[in-house]
């Protein structure tokens, strides 16, 4: 186990997890106290505590590294996560894993704002709720939300699948409800499981994706540009 | 025929006027083009250099030495750029431009000895493996980001806003997002892809400032970091530039270049190279920055002339785009033939977001993207390069400087009221800053 205090800043931990290691290893961080850019760049798999709140951009650009954080997370956690997971007991601010190419993202409270914003392969699940915004401009991979979403769920979506458990204030451009045929359920399965949720059924969630009418500019949807 | 001699054309109603009228009406869309501004505004052919003569003297043009190499990045980064001169590549994606382009963008500038820029949809081996200094641009789309590439490069620029159009997003049409790109970009082949126009995870420059901590630990504090913005209000943003922290400032003027944007974007939103130079150079120095942050001018640069301009304003180095573009085969008149078939001819043609250029240059189609030579097209950027190089230089040595970083604001006079203004120099034959001083 290796330990590192956060009082005199992040240098030390972020540094360790961007140099070569012939194993993972097993790391705690505490007073993290809100710092920005705790545990960022990792590159190889490590199994990362991180005792209290972080600031922006925990976890960010992650590969392969599994980060958890007791606590809750400012905004831009997980920001382009390429692989490896990051969990948060708590809430995590805006921009929740922006533009995620790769790996899972875990919210044990709520997202605020965002969430899944620019979306790129990642799969997220928020066990509360999801701000405004959320999965804006998504690419790839699934955003779950185990309780209610914000406006404009899913705004000019592209390929992203979306699962909403609770209510949806409203749709964004082009976003619309689909099917959930057995794929999607078994899909969603595997994904609240991985996230450690077992008292949810699949049945309870509904599926929202692109309906595909932006996808080639026409003046007809001018409106919705 | 009708003699038109005796009709008058209306000021207002020109022809093409009356003509971009009846395309809309024809179409329902706005007009989306490649290029830059067509119009004419105050640049820098309105500012002239003053040779030297009794009260300063020459530097003998072949015999004494003018040094032109540049190094950017020194505020923060622990391995800054240095650069044999101080004109570079401007950032232009893969995507927009074919993979032999962007390979031949690499060649021609390490051949130079400068740097070229990634752009919207990531970094593409060619480009790496022919680019001694790769600039990657981090944007706000975030298309084919990821740290390894992060970690490959040697300057970061994290783009807030582009000359062409301050404030918006991009666009890749349908027709260049082959199968390539649509995998680099994480889309489906084929769509009108759409570039958000403001940064996923920050707003605001104390977002900024945050952002450009984690870049910097995420590549150990090693990369020179540069801000990019499009020439709208400079003063400000490039003081909230270096407030957040920023290694180098890049201010891309409305003349700059793009691959696809609403004419009506091009042509009326932005202010013009000349004085967002001025305002830059302002704000460095009023945070007395001046030469510790460095500044990199692009929009509408072409010549020596041109550079030697900019840098006696205040700036560090220049960036080109078009003109790179040019002097690898963009609107030769080899291809007239095909341009014709396109509706227009060499010289004009801009419809780069068609991705149907002859040359080859501002393409996704294997064929005609196979029309370029990376090498040949590499040689004739170097070549200008070289040119652009030792015109600046002349031009220095003419004012008396043995670095071409040395030329200064008393080295230039404007020949009209208005660049005399926006560039903060006097009018020619007089102590006349308007704006600044009396008469």
């Amino acid at each position: 186990m290796t330990s590192f205090d956060l009082t005199d800043g992040v240098r030390s931990l972020n540094q360790h997890l961007q140099q070569p290691h012939d194993a993972a290893t097993q790391i705690t961080a505490v007073n993290a106290k809100g710092k920005h850019a705790v545990a960022v760049g990792a590159t190889q798999l490590h199994n990362i505590t991180i005792d209290g709140n972080v600031g922006y951009y925990c976890g960010g650009m992650n590969q392969h590294a599994h980060i958890h954080v007791k606590g809750h997370a400012g905004p831009g956690l997980a920001e382009n996560i390429m692989s490896g997971s990051v969990r948060v007991t708590g809430n995590a601010a805006q921009y929740c894993a922006a533009s995620g190419h790769g790996g899972s993202v875990v919210i044990e409270g709520n997202a605020s704002a965002r969430c899944g914003v620019s979306m790129k392969g990642v799969d997220i699940v928020v066990r509360g709720d999801v701000g405004h915004m959320s999965a804006f401009m998504g690419q790839s991979g699934t955003l779950v939300v185990c309780g209610n979403a914000g406006d404009a769920l899913g705004d000019s979506i592209y390929e992203a699948r979306l699962y909403v458990r609770g209510t949806v204030k409203s749709l964004g451009a082009d976003c619309v409800e689909k099917d959930m045929r057995a794929e999607h359920k078994e899909q969603l399965r595997a994904l609240l499981q991985g996230a450690g949720i077992d008292d949810l059924a699949v049945d309870e969630f509904r599926r929202y994706g692109s309906a595909r009418q932006l996808y080639h500019f026409d003046v007809d949807n001018a409106s919705a540009y | 025929m009708t003699d038109t001699s005796w009709m008058r054309e209306s000021a207002t109603f020109t022809r093409p006027v009356i003509a971009e009228i009846e395309r809309a009406a024809r179409t329902g869309i706005y007009d989306i083009r490649g290029f830059g501004a067509r119009r004419c505004v105050p640049c820098f052919d309105d500012l002239l250099l003053l040779g030297a003569s009794m009260s300063r003297y020459p530097l003998e043009g072949y015999r004494e030495s003018c040094r032109t190499d540049v190094v950017l990045g020194s505020r923060f980064a622990s391995k800054p750029l240095h650069l044999d001169i101080p004109i570079t590549i401007a950032g232009m994606s893969f995507g927009a431009l074919s993979a032999q382009a962007k390979e031949a963008l690499g060649r021609g500038a390490s051949m130079a000895g400068t740097s070229t820029t990634t752009g919207d949809g990531g970094m593409t081996a060619e480009e790496r493996g022919q680019s001694k200094h790769l600039v990657y641009q981090y944007l706000p789309s975030r298309y084919g980001m990821n740290p390894d590439d992060l970690r490959k490069a040697d300057a970061i620029e994290i783009v807030v806003g582009q000359g062409a159009k301050p404030g918006g997003g991009g666009m890749l049409l349908g027709q260049k997002i082959s199968e390539r790109v649509a995998h680099m970009r994480n889309l489906p082949e084929g769509i009108d892809q759409r570039s958000a126009c403001r940064h996923p995870d920050w707003t605001g420059p104390d977002d900024l400032e945050i952002k450009i901590q984690e870049l910097r630990e995420i590549t150990n504090w090693e990369k020179p970091i540069y801000v990019k913005i499009g020439a709208s209000r400079p003063f400000y943003d490039v003081t909230l530039a270096v407030k957040a922290g920023a290694d180098v400032v890049v201010v891309d003027g409305m003349q700059g270049g793009t691959a696809a944007t609403q004419e009506v974007f091009i042509e009326h939103v932005g202010i013009p190279t000349l004085p967002a130079v001025r305002q830059a150079v302002e704000a460095l120095q009023e945070l007395d920055m001046h030469r510790t942050v460095q500044l990199i001018v692009s929009g509408g640069i072409r010549s020596g002339a041109d550079v030697a301009k900019a840098l006696a304003m205040g700036a560090d180095a220049v960036s080109i785009g078009t003109a790179a573009l040019i002097a690898l085969g963009d609107n030769n008149a080899e291809h007239e033939e095909e341009y014709n078939k396109l509706g227009t001819s060499a010289g004009f043609y801009d419809d780069y977001q068609d991705g149907a250029d002859p040359a080859g240059i501002n393409t996704q189609d294997p064929e005609l993207a196979a029309r370029l030579d990376p090498v040949e097209a590499g040689k004739r950027l170097s070549n200008y390069l070289k040119v652009l190089t030792l015109e600046t230089q002349t031009l220095a040595r003419a004012c008396g400087k043995s670095n071409v970083n040395n030329l200064e604001p008393e080295d230039l006079v404007a020949l009209t009221i208005e660049a005399a203004a926006m560039a903060g120099v006097p009018l020619a034959g007089t102590q006349w800053i308007p704006g600044q001083n009396p008469l």
